[in-house]
């Protein structure tokens, strides 16, 4: 049988794949201009201080140094990914609120001399009483982090879906437990950097960011900087790795335009690793309480939760942030009762950001770790109750989303077979063991403001096909995964595209990379954008060929009528007649593409479809305790994974492999260690995320479903794969050795000291 | 207090004055412009820096570039030859061994000092000698899958 697709579905390496591997792709840090000045900011050494003088006068005087800026330069506007919930500057205007909170920033003829400046600022601070855990911020009289914020809650959502807390009434059995989900930093191997240029004459700004979201980035710029948006143009280089923390702006993308306007030489900055950890973003550290009442024949009929998120010292994403994290309790289980409560609390800490699953991870840790503590309790077997309570495609949803497709129950059945899960579960000598967890996650978030995209394609003389999109690669492969939809709907190959990508001064508007949003959005533009130069070719060649337009089709730089491709016109000879005709050239296509809204939701205030679609997957781990180290061995790690049709299933693998090695990480080492605000292992010494070493076996299984809204039957792929493995590690260490976790990191220690117990309560089973 | 030195890199000299506390990573980057090395920690934690010296893997961020005087320094830039890829090079675009990029020059030089040691490694060695080298995309199976894909190649002829 003929292939559906050529392009699409087909395992092909990165556009630029080559240009990585010789060292040629042109990072930020990569980028050097004709007399580029350096710049170094001067951060708080205290949680929570007042500001009361800064004394620059020495800095100013030192040789080489060409400009100096404090909070009080600059203007009183702002900023943050969420609109309304925009509460960060640059620099610390008034106080500081974490410790490496921007306080003066310098630029000069050398990076060495900007840091000399550094060392000759003094600032003198009162300090102030801090406060560093959520729910200790929440009591009344705890120190305000921002005095306009009583109680410390920058963001709560409160929601209630069926018949609310009512229906614990009806339940048999009711479950109530507490789960803790610690700080993980992003760790990208690219350190955030920006260089800025300015011209003078036109009073336009030119700026290379480290960037997921290159026109978020422009809005923020052009609204504390004051300069109008036209007159910014935001390039996104390549970027070495995202995962979230580079959706923000930072102090260093506002201070490298301020001095490139102030100096008229184009600017540097960029973070060493201490500062990717305490000026930055990581997962917000969570408390989720979760009580779940479940029917006797196993069906969860109600769960209410408290989930306290600890922000940190500004908001980033809060609002979106606490409701994701509400709103996907709802997938991949039919929950028909729910009530959510969830605060976004402010702490003298790093600040929280969305960070691979933004506020989901934490959540789901809770829920998949209790399912189990459920099944155990109840005597059914975890997988079972997992299919058992698993959504299924087009079925009512009590927070109104519309799932056309669903591969979960699948999903969870593919897993347990991969994994072993008859033979293993609970028949594993002690100390080994399996678990499970499962996940969901939406293909970009509907309905925000600006959650558009657009795209141009044009078809040249030479059959080459040119793609403008906004859409942000980060690593992950967007620009050759949007490239192979083009090339599926035109007929040619990938090599016949060429991308360029992420600037705002060139192509069309995006939304980023953020949600997971990418390929079902930007790819839907782009699809769009073919779409319509198809039909302006087809309508031509139809009449050439003396054929209907709707009956042609366009594979392999080959048109010919469906079913007869040996009577095909070549795509070049189409090309050369359509000149020929005087018809003019080149042949453009335009698109652009948000998800349908039908219903629209507001988020925070209205139900309605959350996504255009949802992901499915489930991850089963195996894994093995060392008795004399307490470390914990991943085995074997399962993903079946319904990402709808895979665009690219290499990409979708390596997607899913990095997932894994994200939980490990999250499960079972990765801690952002803070004592009285101060990060205490702000290196990748201390700090200490998987190696090769810890990689264990890997299986993928695609179950693909071909959903109705997605370009070629699209999901997202890569941000729902990270938020199981964690839960699934936790659920296996309860069945190596029985003991339930229910704070991350497991730690070595926390193993020891849990095999102990068990000695001396003789629990283990035989 | 600078000094004079001569740095041999990818076959070519540099004649270069050099403060002595500038590391052969700032030296690469900055004074002749071969950005294919990586900063990713300036700590020795990444791997990310990693360049050829006289064969074997360095951390050019904690190296100080007046100790690499005298010695054959290759970087990334200098793997392929005349446009052709080094067959490591190939297998990571083939194997899809890499996301971001930003690990992959250190992986590759890493991985090449390792085959040109032992060319057919067990994947477990070869696990603990890239161990070194930090990703946080590719969760290492793709990496491990490229340079596995050489060393079987190499075995093979030899």
């Amino acid at each position: 049988m003929e292939k559906k697709y050529s392009v699409v579905g087909a395992r092909l390496p990165m556009l630029d794949a080559g240009e990585k591997v010789k060292g040629a792709a042109r990072f930020t840090d990569d980028i050097v201009l004709p007399g580029m000045l350096h710049g170094k900011i001067l951060r708080s050494p205290f949680p929570h201080a007042k500001i009361l003088n800064i004394d620059t006068s020495k800095a100013e005087k030192l040789i080489g140094v060409k400009g100096v800026i404090t909070g009080r330069d600059i203007p009183d506007v702002p900023y943050g990914i969420v609109p309304k919930a925009k509460d960060e500057f640059a620099l610390a205007k008034i106080k500081v609120r974490h410790v490496g909170e921007a306080v003066v920033a310098v630029c000069a003829t050398d990076p060495e001399i900007a840091e000399e400046a550094l060392d000759l600022i003094k600032v003198e601070y009162e300090q102030l009483p801090g406060v560093f855990d959520p729910l200790d911020a929440i009591k009344e009289g705890a120190p305000l982090v921002h005095d306009n914020t009583p109680n410390n809650i920058s963001a709560s959502i409160h929601k209630s879906f069926g018949e609310g807390e009512k229906a614990f009434d009806d339940c048999d059995l009711v479950f109530d437990n507490t789960f803790y989900s610690q700080a993980v930093n992003h760790a990208p191997l690219e350190p955030h950097a920006a260089v800025a240029q300015f011209d003078p004459l036109k009073g336009e700004m030119v700026i290379w960011s480290s960037t997921q979201i290159p026109f978020f980035l422009r809005r923020n710029i052009s609204t504390t900087i004051l300069i109008p948006e036209s007159k910014i143009r935001v390039i996104k280089p390549r970027v070495g790795g995202g995962f979230g923390q580079k959706i923000d702006m930072f102090s260093k993308d506002f201070c490298a335009c301020w001095f490139a306007r102030q100096t008229g030489r184009p600017v540097k900055f960029l973070y060493d690793r201490e500062e990717i950890f305490v000026a930055t973003r990581q997962r917000h550290p969570m408390y989720v309480r979760v009580k779940t009442g479940m029917k006797k024949d196993g069906t969860i009929h109600a769960q209410r939760f408290w989930a306290h998120a600890d922000g940190g010292a500004y908001n980033s994403t809060a609002p979106l942030m606490i409701t994701l994290s509400c709103y996907f309790l709802m997938v991949p289980y039919r929950v028909p009762n729910l009530v959510y409560e969830g605060y976004h609390v402010y702490t003298n800490k790093p600040v929280g950001g969305a960070m691979r699953g933004h506020g989901i991870p934490q959540a789901r840790f809770a829920v998949e770790r209790q399912l189990d503590m459920i099944a155990v309790e109840m005597g059914i077997d975890p997988a079972e109750l997992r299919i058992k309570n698993s959504l299924h495609a087009h079925e009512p949803h009590p927070g109104g989303f519309i799932i056309n497709t669903c591969g979960f129950s699948e999903s969870v059945e593919k897993a347990a077979e991969a994994i072993g899960w008859r033979e293993k579960r609970g028949k594993l000598p002690y100390g080994r063991g399996v678990g499970m967890g499962g996940a969901s996650f939406p293909s970009g978030v509907s309905n925000m403001s600006h959650l558009a995209s657009g795209a141009v394609v044009q078809l040249g003389q030479d059959g080459a096909v040119t793609l403008l999109t906004g859409a942000a690669d980060i690593g992950q492969g967007a620009e050759t995964v949007i490239a192979q939809i083009v090339a599926e709907e035109l007929g040619v190959r990938l090599e016949d595209i060429r991308v360029t990508a992420a600037d705002t001064g060139i192509t069309p508007l995006d939304a980023g990379t953020f949600g997971s949003g990418v390929t079902v959005r930007a790819g839907n533009a782009a699809l769009e954008a073919a779409t319509s130069l198809k039909k302006k070719l087809f309508e031509f060649v139809a009449k050439e060929m003396e054929a209907n337009p709707l009956d042609l089709v366009a594979r392999d730089r080959l048109i010919y009528v469906k079913g007869s491709p040996d009577k095909g016109m070549p795509l070049m000879e189409a090309i050369k007649r359509y000149r020929y005709a005087d018809l003019p050239m080149p042949i453009v296509g335009r698109g652009s593409w948000m998800a349908p809204a039908s219903e629209p939701t507001t988020l925070l205030n209205e139900e309605g479809n959350f996504a255009p679609n949802y992901s499915f997957m489930t991850q089963a781990a195996e894994v093995e305790i060392d008795f004399d180290t307490g470390k914990v061995k991943v085995v074997k790690m399962v993903t079946a994974h319904d990402c709808g049709t895979p665009i690219n299933p290499l990409l979708v693998e390596g997607q899913l492999e990095g997932s894994i090695m994200g939980g490990i990480g999250h499960a079972l080492y990765e801690n952002v260690i803070t004592e009285k605000g101060q990060v205490m292992n702000p290196s990748f010494l201390d700090y200490g995320f998987p190696t090769a070493m810890e990689m264990p076996e890997m299986e993928g299984i695609s179950i693909e479903t071909d959903d109705p809204v997605g370009p070629f039957g699209a999901k997202e792929s890569g941000e729902g794969t990270q938020l199981a493995p964690a839960p699934a590690i936790v659920n296996a260490i309860y069945d190596a050795i029985g003991v339930n976790f229910m704070e991350l990191p497991i730690t070595p220690e926390k193993i020891l000291k849990a095999l102990e117990e068990n000695k001396r309560s003789e629990k283990p089973r035989s | 207090m600078k000094q004079a030195i001569n740095l041999n890199v990818n076959g070519d000299t540099y004649e270069l004055l050099v403060a002595p506390n500038l590391t052969l990573l700032e030296v690469l980057r900055e004074k002749i412009g071969l950005m294919g090395t990586k900063r990713g920690c300036d700590l020795g934690a990444c791997g990310a820096c990693t360049v050829l010296v006289d064969g074997e893997a360095y951390l050019s961020c904690i190296m100080l570039a007046v100790d690499a005087v005298g010695k054959n320094i290759t970087t990334i830039e200098g793997l392929s030859h005349e446009g052709e890829l080094h067959p490591l090079q190939r297998s990571f675009i083939d194997n899809g061994g890499l996301q971001c990029g930003f690990c992959t020059p250190g992986m590759i030089l890493t991985a090449k000092a390792v085959l040109d040691e032992d060319p057919s490694p067990t994947e477990e060695s070869l696990k603990k000698k890239l161990a070194g080298n930090l990703c946080r995309c590719t969760g290492y199976k793709k990496v491990l899958d490229s340079v596995m894909d050489v060393a079987g190649q190499s075995s093979k002829e030899g």
